[in-house]
């Protein structure tokens, strides 16, 4: 085949090497893994009766964004798709709650999470068609082209976003019947919400449509001679992501009971791509490292000068892309793996 | 009518400063196909490198050919240290490695000058010049002039040098450039040395405007990709073309549609990047990519 000057051509991307699932070997792996969640789902329900209530508000938020950087995985880590732009479909999610519980009194506010994540699932299937004709680069600029013009577009529609004053809501207050405290009330409801996206995420992967999606990541020639549809799972996996984060940004004002422009900049979707890289792409625990980090190493580095968060996040992510492209997740469980097993 | 080509005007004045960030992102993608998130940002403290010279009682010009040294050399350095481990990785990794140099150098520049506003002097002189009723001020002529002047020297490089040649040969096909005895890598850092280089110019350009912060280049950025897709990625004379273009389109949607006004003119480049990538994904002047499996 020869080239000619009109039309370049170029070979295709060979697999990725980056993001791939550990294999299902070792001590993590089966029923130790369900092992590994039981105990840390009842360290989670154990928690808020032995946190003040700042830790136990940063504890919700930590769940808050392991949802969204679920459906982030979903689509980074799982589908290879890239997105700088996920923190729109978190606001989305966020403003469509807000403006629900603003406008219409007696709104119950469970109501508001399918709503939500509805909203963001259309919209996330709206930008899938273009994305599904779009190679990663693209996909990477229509999304953060999106999210750096949602600001301004929320400021605009001042009557139904309340401006760039943003709006103030009332805090789902904890049924009597509970006796718990107001925070120990909304960690449990975003504990609820994040199980149920954890499980499933994880029943959609390891379903055909999972495979599916490990296949379109790894060689797109190869899966669409396997019969995958490129188009229809890529816009699929995008509406997905987009869905979880829809679901994270409802969670988020039921929590923090306001929202603003400013609190969804772009530098929100790109702490939470940073986020998941750390902590991991395409692994089972990624998103929860992922969400520890983006929640933690601000507040912590903070201390030291303004700009450390992102001084560490940077070179993080960096090393993290050269010597273990599975993040902490996959480094932790290669170390296991180490660990020599008793006969 | 006069208010109308005045709009224009002032459309290739801000157009020529995309054109030139733009510029540096076509550079890069030619030679190692990566769309780098991180150039705006490198722009920026290039612009930094210039503020603190001048600040230490150089004079400008002397301060600018200093930055444009050290830049060419900072762009050269982050080839071969950052970028040279992840070549030919997946698009997926080069995208996540610039972003991460993105944070990293936009948090750097935080930490080493605060996030305070900054006054960046201008290099042209103040005052208007005005022809047929259209006022244009000298510093917009000499945004252009440097853009041009920017947009001829490397036509020079790339036509009439042999290290332009081995340049355009490494961008054409790297394995056949290296049988020929071109040092590729070397040639990829040249072109990462060069873009730096392109960016600075950009970011001093664009510094006594918008004023000088770690945040500045944010805006523009968008702005510059939405013109590299425009004029398509891998053509420095279609990234100039694409800037003026998309200059003059947000001025005149800011100032003729009544929806999108001053505030929403941000949601042009994202219009125009859909927009292209749907009709004529390659651009204006790009060569459109065949796939071989």
């Amino acid at each position: 085949m020869s080239e000619t000057d009109s039309a370049q051509v170029k070979r295709a991307p060979a697999p990725p090497a980056a993001p791939r699932r550990p294999a299902p070997a070792g001590p993590l792996a089966g029923r130790w893994r369900w092992v590994a969640i039981a105990l840390l789902l009842a360290a989670a329900c154990y928690a808020p009766f032995q946190l003040v209530p700042f830790h136990v508000f940063q504890l919700t938020m930590v769940l808050v964004y392991a949802v969204a950087l679920l459906g982030l995985n979903l689509l980074v880590g799982h589908a290879g798709q890239i997105s700088l732009g996920h923190g729109a479909f978190f606001a989305v999610g966020a403003y469509t709650t807000a403006i629900l519980l603003d406008h219409w009194d007696g709104m119950p506010y469970p109501v508001t999470l399918p709503l939500a994540a509805g909203v963001a699932f259309l919209l996330g299937l709206a930008f899938g068609v273009p994305a599904m004709r779009l190679r990663g680069l693209y996909l990477a600029l229509v999304t953060l082209a999106m999210a750096i013009f949602l600001a301004p577009l929320l400021k605009r529609f001042e009557e139904l976003t309340g401006g760039s004053m943003g709006l103030t809501l009332a805090k789902p207050a904890p049924p009597a019947w509970s006796g718990l405290a107001p925070d120990q009330w909304l960690y449990f409801l975003t504990l609820v919400v994040a199980v149920a996206a954890f499980l499933l995420a994880h029943s959609l992967l390891r379903s055909r449509v999972g495979r599916a999606l490990h296949a379109l990541r790894d060689n797109e020639i190869a899966a669409e001679v396997m019969g995958v549809r490129l188009s229809s799972y890529k816009t699929l996996a995008f509406a997905w992501s987009a869905m979880f984060a829809g679901a994270a940004g409802c969670v988020y004002t039921w929590v923090i009971g306001f929202v603003s422009p400013d609190s969804f900049t772009v530098n929100l979707s790109i702490t939470m791509l940073a986020g998941l890289v750390v902590g991991g792409l395409g692994t089972l625990f990624g998103p929860l490292l992922g969400a520890l980090f983006v929640m933690f190493v601000p507040s912590i580095s903070q201390d030291i000068n303004d700009a450390a968060p992102g001084v560490i996040f940077g070179l993080l992510i960096i090393a993290v892309m050269y010597v273990a492209p599975t993040g902490l997740a996959g480094l932790a469980e290669r170390l296991i793996k180490k660990i020599p097993r008793k006969e | 009518m006069a208010g109308f080509l005045q709009q224009v005007v002032e459309g290739l004045g801000a157009g020529a400063i995309y054109a030139s960030l733009a510029l540096a992102l076509v550079l890069i993608y030619q030679f190692t196909g990566i769309v780098n998130f991180a150039q705006g940002e490198l722009a920026m403290f290039s612009t930094y490198i210039a503020w603190q010279c001048v600040a230490a009682g150089l004079p400008f010009w002397l301060a600018l050919v200093l930055t444009l040294v050290v830049s060419f050399a900072g762009g050269m350095l982050i080839e071969r240290v950052i970028i040279r481990p992840v070549e030919g990785a997946p698009e997926l990794t080069l995208v996540i490695v610039t972003v991460g140099l993105f944070i990293f150098v936009n948090a750097a520049a935080g930490w080493i000058w605060t996030f305070l506003i900054k006054d960046f002097p201008n290099p042209f002189p103040g005052g208007v010049l005005e022809a047929g009723g259209i006022h244009v001020s000298i510093s917009t002529l000499g945004v252009l002039g440097v853009v041009a002047v920017v947009m001829g020297l490397l036509y020079l490089l790339f036509r009439y040098t042999k290290i332009g040649l081995g340049m355009r040969a490494v961008a054409t096909n790297p394995s056949s450039a290296r049988l020929v005895g071109i040092r590729v890598g070397w040639m990829l850092a040249l072109g990462w040395g060069l873009a730096a280089t392109v960016g600075a110019v950009s970011g001093v350009l664009v510094a006594p405007v918008l004023f000088l912060e770690p945040n500045m280049m944010g805006g523009v950025l968008i702005y510059a990709f939405a013109a590299a897709t425009l004029g398509g990625f891998d053509s420095p004379l279609g990234a100039v073309v694409g800037g003026l273009i998309v200059g003059v389109a947000e001025t005149l949607a800011g100032a003729y549609i009544g929806v999108i006004g001053s505030d929403l003119k941000v949601g042009v480049p994202l219009v125009i990047i859909v927009v292209v990538l749907l009709l004529r994904p390659q651009g204006l002047f790009g060569r459109a990519v065949v796939e071989r499996a």
